[in-house]
């Protein structure tokens, strides 16, 4: 009686959050904290010029200036004030244009994966001729064309991004389209919308969450290229990018400008991918 | 008067070759009809004919299915499915990817009840509950709540059973219900299958390619080769007598559990050849109805 000793004993196994969980969570929630209250957080003005305190080293340096924990830029504007109103434009360009290319980009690879015909036909192609598109140069045009902002930008990602979830999902939609349980529920009567949104799109929830994440970090590096040749928004504002091409100016008197940027950019697209991947390992239902 | 009747069923790839030609069998209220034959015969495609979920890629080009007097083809999409739903279920063939990953096994087993025929959801889940006892699970209450994932692959075909017998369908299409299963499980399965289907005098087409599990299981059998009909019998006919050279050869190349040395007896060579010229007889026919 193989079959009738009980549950199995995978269910038994209490699985764990995990330091990869822990930590890009804790990054993501520090610095979504300091964009929200950036004007209070801040130590400076991240515009305040003083020629005076140009180009001061960070605070563990000799020659720092007390108050200026990062140093500052060739124009006396404290670093960390910059970083900490920057990370406001990179977590509304990611968190906006990431979910909005995820439902643009999810809907039409569901459909052409399970509708299949020719709704798949033609939205395959677009993806084809899309991707054929050199996605940098496509941007820049797209910015052009609209004029720099935030609107543009998260227009452009979306424009150019949504193939990615189209793509995957597609093929996910078709894996799942062929198990017996579409086939049962299409016996029970089930419409073909119903299954679509009640079978199937519960299935494809792990990999979109996850594809979700990794959108919202590609968003915040396709914004810094956007701000490092200067199509971003408005140059006034700080935004990481914008401080990333200012500081490679200046990298041999204040290598602090441009690296300091960098390690936070460079944490926080990390930690979205780890974000989606961890949280997959927790709530994923079924044990792969 | 048989419950299911199928008519010169013909089934082709779109725009490419023959699936099934002119299939027609009948199979009564209560009774167990067979379907065996090789890999591509043709076995789950009459399945899923008459259970409406041919591929997309598939389609039907001639003939009837009768379900209760009525031709399914002839209606409505919508009409047929709802006339599906409320009368026939699938056994499916893999356990293990017929129930849904993401839901828990309650709703998998009344949604049907609930959102198709309208039951209450105490009703339905009491109902659920006693098809489990039914199928003899152990805890039905815990299985009702568990994600199909904590479940073993016996477990899951016993639920899958049951929950085909839910809303008491007049037919029952199984698909190889135990080729995903192991050895000593299969032998359960079929003999739950068996009980389950005589207490509740369900029609069951039973697709397989295993004649011992015909023998065991079955009143009536169709032997398929390349969508084609060769033989329609009586089991215990065909078992004493098969009247087809193919089937006559299929039946020998069955091996024994009682004589585990004997050596394997595949079709001859001279059988499939001229079964496939019978084929080629019946294309060649079709062909010149056509032209004429």
């Amino acid at each position: 009686m193989a079959d009738a000793k009980g549950m199995d004993g995978r269910s038994m196994i209490r699985r764990r959050a995990g330091p990869r969980l822990w930590l890009s969570a804790g990054w993501l929630s520090i610095l979504c904290l300091a964009a929200l209250f950036a004007p209070w957080v801040a130590p400076h003005d991240p515009l305040a010029q003083d020629l005076f305190l140009g180009r001061m080293p960070p605070f563990w340096m000799a020659g720092a200036e007390p108050g200026y924990w990062l140093g500052t830029d060739s124009l006396g504007r404290d670093v960390l004030s910059r970083l900490i109103h920057g990370a406001r434009v990179a977590l509304a360009v990611a968190l906006i244009a990431g979910t909005i290319t995820c439902l643009v980009g999810a809907t039409l690879g569901l459909l052409a994966g399970f509708l299949r015909g020719w709704v798949d036909i033609v939205i395959s192609r677009l993806i084809d001729i899309w991707m054929a598109f050199p996605p940098v140069l496509f941007s820049i045009l797209l910015i052009a064309v609209l004029g720099p902002g935030l609107v543009s930008i998260i227009i452009a990602i979306v424009v150019i991004d949504w193939t990615r979830f189209a793509r995957v999902v597609r093929a996910e939609a078709m894996a799942q389209g062929a198990m017996d349980y579409v086939s049962s529920a299409q016996v029970a009567g089930r419409p073909r919308i119903g299954i679509m949104l009640r079978e199937i799109l519960p299935n494809l929830l792990p990999t979109i969450g996850v594809l979700l994440t990794l959108e919202m970090g590609i968003a915040v590096i396709v914004e810094a290229i956007l701000s490092f040749v200067n199509l971003s928004i408005s140059t006034d504002d700080p935004t990481w990018g914008s401080m990333i091409a200012e500081g490679r100016t200046a990298i041999h008197q204040a290598w602090w400008v441009l690296v300091f940027p960098l390690i936070t950019l460079f944490l926080t697209v990390l930690s979205f991918s780890q974000l989606g991947e961890g949280l997959k390992d927790r709530f994923d239902p079924v044990l792969r | 008067m048989s419950y299911l009747s199928i008519r010169n069923l013909s089934v082709r790839l779109k725009g490419g070759p023959p699936l099934l030609r002119r299939v027609s069998l009948d199979v009564g209220p209560g009774e167990v009809r067979g379907l065996v034959g090789e890999s591509g015969a043709g076995k789950s495609m009459i399945g899923k004919a008459v259970l409406g979920i041919l591929p997309p890629s598939v389609e039907v080009t001639g003939g009837e299915i009768l379900l209760g007097g009525t031709d399914l083809l002839g209606l409505p999409p919508k009409d047929r499915r709802r006339r599906i739903g409320a009368t026939c279920a699938l056994i499916p063939q893999d356990p293990l990817t017929a129930l849904n990953p993401s839901h828990r096994i309650e709703p998998q087993i009344t949604d049907r009840l609930v959102n198709i025929l309208g039951w209450t959801r105490a009703a339905a889940r009491a109902r659920a509950r006693d098809l489990l006892e039914e199928v003899h699970l152990p805890d039905p209450e815990r299985v009702l709540r568990a994600y199909p994932h904590e479940l073993s692959g016996g477990m899951r075909q016993r639920i899958l059973i049951a929950s085909a017998f839910a809303a008491e369908p007049k037919l029952i299409v199984a698909d190889e219900p135990t080729t995903a299963l192991d050895v000593t499980v299969q032998k359960q399965i079929l003999k739950l299958i068996r009980e389950m289907q005589a207490r509740h005098g369900t029609a069951l087409v039973f697709v397989t390619h295993d004649l011992g599990v015909v023998s065991k299981v079955c009143q009536h059998l169709s032997v398929l080769y390349a969508g084609m009909v060769v033989e329609d019998a009586r089991v215990a006919d065909f078992f004493a007598a098969p009247r087809h050279a193919y089937s006559a050869a299929l039946l020998a190349a069955t091996p024994k559990y009682t004589d585990p040395d004997a050596g394997l007896n595949p079709v001859p060579d001279a059988v499939i050849d001229a079964v496939r010229a019978e084929v080629a007889a019946f294309d060649a026919a079709k062909a010149r109805r056509g032209a004429a």
